[in-house]
């Protein structure tokens, strides 16, 4: 098999003070090129140690991860992250931040003119070139979140991992900034992974959606392809058959088939 | 001068508008004057005739505030003067002992930054050292003097080196604490990056630790300013301690009170001074 990205046999296992503790195990996923994947489960499940493993941050206890044919070992540009709380530099201007990754990962392939312009770009794709020299307090929380996706593109990765970015944003934010995304993945086709706990957010953006089992020892439990033509638009999707039965499938998989925990559900 | 040309061209517009203009600016101006200024002379005031009252008596051992300021007059008013030896007036005993802390002072910083920043990314150097110097910075200063005068046998490094070893706990501690409290987030963010050992110490690690590292100096410099007094008046020498016990064993209770007053007040300008270099550094931080 030589999928773009590939996820083989990804099993994980803490040592904790009462024993080894299984978080993942037999984890088998293959993504094509330009494809956006959902990772949706309950809290718990294991979907950030996933997505740090595809990002090089935690080595997998078994298994590895494949991209392009190239075993994944360290954190690096090609896989850039966007965290959750946006952990853009406090001390860093808008633009600096940006430009901090620009430098570092185009430092020989730009000359300097380039890279200026290049962080300008990436501002102005997420809407955010009006703040370039306001710092990381000084915007709102969609905001620095769509700063940390500028970052992340900025790089040029060749997979762009989202961890539950919108998580800490109110409704309507969250809405602009899932448009936003869903209009930067069809003009640039990046590959994206990206956690969620939102069954709409997952339906919407996503190609597949790879529902996880409940932990200890969390595994993919289904993969559901959503099958609407792009680009989608929330509202015509709202009473749309397709849209309606992925929702549904996913809610079954979530609170029928692998209902949180009880400690977790209190 | 801004707001003078603002009002006055505000008034000759409208002829009456400016006491409108002007009343409730004054009245403001006077009110934060009230407030701030006011209560710490008021209160100065109080003491001085608790003391007064308290020193005029026949038999009283220290002297009033009156008889202080009258005995150190010329004190006061020429403290630039030079007879030669130790005979020499305020400015140039303070100068010399801030001398003395600036160095102790700088060399505790520069050590101490650096073992902080040990200390706070390697756990085997946490494990190792910080027990160690849990027990060292309980050592008073001038227990020191001693082992650093065998040391040196000279007054003046060994008087810095007290000032560096009461200063560089704080120090290294602070330092530490701040660099095990950089967020994951930006560990991650910089192995995403791929930033290089330099990188990450000039671009993460030295702008996430400032604001503790700043509060580190000034507990620190609080502290060798207290050391550098007591030292002094062991080591002798031209300097503010020195200068205290000297007019102790010549009886002249005025000038130690006079002393006193300026070691108090130079302690709280180094305090301010560091407190004021933080916040420039490192402003962003407390928001």
């Amino acid at each position: 098999m030589t999928a773009y990205l590939s996820i083989e046999n990804v099993g994980m296992t803490f040592k904790g003070a009462n024993g080894p503790f299984i978080a993942l195990r037999d984890i088998q996923l293959q993504i094509d090129s330009g494809e956006f994947v959902a990772l949706i489960g309950h809290s718990g499940c294991g979907k950030s140690t996933l997505l740090n493993i595809v990002a090089g941050l935690t080595r997998a206890t078994t298994g590895g991860v494949l991209l392009q044919g190239k075993e994944v070992s360290d954190p690096g540009p090609d896989r850039a992250v966007v965290f959750q709380n946006h952990s853009l530099l406090p001390w860093l201007t808008v633009y600096d931040n940006v430009r901090l990754a620009v430098d570092k990962v185009h430092s020989k392939t730009k000359a300097k003119a380039e890279r200026d312009e290049w962080t300008r770009h990436n501002l102005a794709l997420v809407g955010m070139d009006h703040a370039l020299d306001k710092r990381p307090h000084e915007i709102s929380g969609g905001m620095k979140q769509r700063v940390g996706i500028a970052r992340a593109l900025a790089m040029e990765p060749k997979v762009l991992l989202l961890d539950e970015p919108f998580g800490a944003l109110d409704a309507l934010t969250r809405a602009t900034l899932q448009d936003t995304v869903m209009e930067l993945h069809a003009k640039l086709k990046n590959t994206v992974i990206m956690i969620t706990h939102d069954v709409d957010e997952a339906v919407l953006l996503s190609n597949r959606v790879v529902m996880m089992t409940n932990g200890p020892a969390a595994t993919i439990g289904e993969i559901l392809t959503v099958d609407l033509p792009r680009p989608r638009n929330r509202l015509t999707l709202a009473g749309d058959t397709e849209y309606v039965r992925c929702r549904k499938e996913i809610m079954e998989f979530l609170y029928a088939r692998h209902r949180a925990p009880a400690v977790h559900a209190a | 001068m801004a707001v003078k040309t603002d009002v006055l061209s505000k008034a000759e517009m409208g002829g009456e508008s400016i006491l409108a203009t002007l009343a409730p600016r004054v009245v403001n101006g006077l009110r934060m004057f009230a407030a701030r200024v006011l209560p710490p002379i008021l209160f100065l005031a109080l003491l001085l005739a608790i003391w007064e009252i308290a020193c005029s008596s026949p038999g009283a051992t220290l002297p009033p505030p009156s008889t202080v300021l009258s005995d150190t007059w010329e004190l006061i008013v020429d403290p630039f003067y030079d007879k030669g030896n130790l005979d020499k007036g305020l400015f140039w005993h303070l100068a010399s002992s801030l001398k003395r802390v600036a160095i102790g002072f700088s060399l505790a910083a520069i050590i101490g930054i650096a073992l902080g920043v040990l200390i706070g990314q390697s756990t085997l150097a946490f494990r190792g050292l910080d027990p160690i110097f849990q027990v060292l910075r309980t050592v008073p200063p001038l227990a020191w003097l001693p082992l650093s005068l065998a040391a040196f046998r000279h007054a003046d490094p060994s008087a810095i080196f007290v000032i560096t070893i009461t200063a560089i706990w704080p120090i290294i501690l602070n330092t530490a604490v701040g660099i095990r409290n950089i967020p994951q987030d930006y560990r991650n963010v910089s192995r995403v990056l791929r930033l290089n050992g330099f990188e990450f110490f000039f671009k993460v690690m030295l702008p996430a630790t400032v604001p503790f590292m700043f509060t580190g100096l000034k507990i620190g410099i609080g502290l060798s300013w207290l050391a550098i007094v007591a030292a002094e008046m062991l080591i002798g020498g031209v300097g503010i301690g020195f200068f205290i016990w000297d007019a102790w064993n010549s009886s002249l209770i005025s000038e130690i009170i006079l002393a006193l007053i300026y070691v108090g007040l130079v302690g709280f300008m180094l305090d301010r001074l560091i407190g004021f270099i933080g916040n420039r550094v490192g402003g962003f931080a407390s928001q």
